[in-house]
């Protein structure tokens, strides 16, 4: 049996539609088998929430009287990029402040214009005939802008590997305190409730495919950077490491502080939590067996963070299901596992992604482009101008 | 009896020295190290109940500083924002003596504080700051 888009759609508007998360597709598997499961089930919706450094927002401030062509700008002491038109600004999420340092940063920019905080705009130009004035100092709030949206570069990693420290030293990273001699494990999937591990060769998530975004609604715009779909995969075709990636784009002013929160990390840097909701219609059979993958069944490296390379040792693989019983055997040794990526926010996504659809509220999007499979990730090598 | 709990940072070259030892024998004082540990470029951090007479707690810790230990208050209490975390679990993999830990069930966080002894870790290891030391 095959269903198409339009169909899934036409019974979603109906208020027909059956919609599960990837995580009650599990059991329901088990229970009824993958044919009579392709048959009931729609849409499975799945979700992530975890900080992802490549995440900001494209905002334009409208114009002042006189108005200034902006050059340099900062919201909230936070430089944002302002290389484009007159009043339009890129700000990340892993700027930093410069009076408040690794504490506040371009993640806090926008998470305090999403909770409708006035932020300080500052900016300076060069007066020209256009644009006469020099400098402005002003605030703005979320709703007195023309345009505020995300737009994240890289977002929902389909898989990434779990951290520890050999080193002698306690050492603060994106993944966490990774405490030395291997005393912990820290680990960044929602795992078998993960967007592309549900749909591991890409057949219904793509360019175009309509979204849960921090909390409204946004679109996959491309796919992500260091998009790797090429890395190796178990027999069920899951990737063992980080692989395909997504850039994501969506209104920031449907967004809430719930789905969308600033982070620092310790001696890290400043960074965003980001609520990510993606649903995979039940096209066929294949599909059932992919969304009904669970964490027994998706295995991701161990990356030895105390090393400081590009090419971190890989000490060997572990499941999810093992990663979240809470303590894995390395090398002999018991080590404490702990998460960065939120399973309770993800599972939250996933409900009510799932209740949007069941009640009409949001339709599907079929991809309008397939992401890549077979893209490579190249390295930077440093080089002199003649060795190129 | 009087009870103070403090916490000692002591330069690398003390690390190995009985420090311990000495707060028992010459100054008659009961102590419990709720936490010891070596930690970053090799300092060493110890959590401890000083427990004996006011005066020889007094003279206890004048010794810890002859010893160029930094002696601080413990902090009294852990607070947990509730409404600020999101239960990522970042935090639980540095408290090593459990009082932080995500519910299997619900996957939420939940903070069991009769168990915690005031290290600290848990502060800055929370990515979104819900976590503050109350001295
Ligand atoms: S201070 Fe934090 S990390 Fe340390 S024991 Fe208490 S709760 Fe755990
Ligand atoms: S690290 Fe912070 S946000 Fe994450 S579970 Fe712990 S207290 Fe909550």
């Amino acid at each position: 049996m095959v269903k198409t888009f339009e169909e899934i759609n036409e019974r979603i508007k109906k208020g027909e539609a059956v919609v599960v998360t990837a995580e009650e597709i599990i059991d329901l598997v088990k229970e009824k088998g993958i044919k009579r499961v392709a048959q009931e089930v729609d849409v499975v919706t799945t979700a992530t929430f975890s900080p992802m450094c490549s995440t900001g927002a494209v905002i334009n401030f409208g114009h002042s009287d006189p108005p200034i062509k902006m050059s340099k700008v900062w919201l909230n002491d936070v430089p944002a990029y302002a290389g484009l038109a007159a009043v339009d600004v890129y700000i990340g999420a892993s700027e930093l402040s410069e009076t408040l340092g690794l504490r506040y940063g371009g993640a806090h920019v926008i998470e305090d214009l999403i909770a409708g905080r006035p932020v300080k705009l500052k900016a300076i130009g060069y007066p020209t005939d256009c644009y006469p004035r020099g400098e402005l100092e002003t605030y703005i709030t979320k709703d007195r802008l023309n345009q505020a949206y995300l737009f994240n570069p890289r977002n929902s990693y389909q898989n990434y590997p779990a951290a520890v420290n050999s080193s002698e030293r306690t050492i603060y990273t994106y993944m966490g305190t990774l405490l030395p001699r291997f005393a912990n494990a820290t680990y960044c999937s929602a795992g078998q409730l993960s967007p592309l591990l549900n749909d591991p060769y890409y057949r219904t998530i793509g360019i175009g495919s309509r979204i849960f975004l921090g909390g409204g609604v946004g679109y996959i715009a491309w796919e992500g950077t260091q998009h790797n779909p090429t890395r190796e995969r178990t027999e069920k075709g899951l990737p063992v490491s980080g692989a395909a990636t997504l850039a994501l784009i969506g209104d920031l002013k449907g967004m809430s502080t719930d789905f969308l929160r600033a982070a620092s990390f310790h001696r890290y840097g400043t960074t965003m939590f980001v609520g990510v909701g993606v649903p995979i219609p039940i096209l066929d059979e294949k599909m059932v067996e992919f969304t009904g993958v669970s964490d027994a069944d998706i295995y991701t490296t161990i990356s030895d963070y105390g090393v400081p390379l590009r090419d971190k040792p890989a000490l060997g693989r572990v499941t999810y299901k093992e990663l979240r019983s809470g303590e894995i055997t390395l090398r002999g040794k018991r080590v404490p596992t702990a998460p960065i990526s939120s399973y309770a926010k993800a599972r939250e996504i996933a409900a009510l992604l799932k209740s949007w659809i069941s009640e009409g509220k949001f339709l599907l999007q079929e991809p309008i482009e397939s992401l890549s499979q077979d893209r490579t990730v190249e390295s930077l090598e440093i080089l002199r101008e003649e060795e190129v | 009896m009087a009870k103070r709990k403090v916490v000692l940072t002591f330069p690398p070259e003390r690390v190995t020295q009985p420090i311990a030892y000495h707060l028992v024998k010459d100054f008659d004082l009961i102590i419990n190290i709720l936490r010891a540990e070596i930690y970053e470029e090799e300092t060493g951090r110890m959590v401890l109940d000083l427990e004996g007479d006011a005066e020889k707690i007094e003279q206890g810790i004048a010794y810890l500083k002859s010893q160029d230990a930094k002696v601080q208050e413990a902090a009294r209490d852990i607070f947990l924002d509730e409404d600020r975390c999101v239960d990522c679990g970042a935090c639980t993999g540095v408290c090593l003596p459990g009082a932080l830990s995500l519910n299997k069930e619900t996957w939420k966080l939940e903070f069991k504080k009769e168990k915690c002894v005031f290290c600290e870790l848990c502060v800055r290891s929370c990515p979104v700051q819900a976590i503050q030391v109350k001295f």
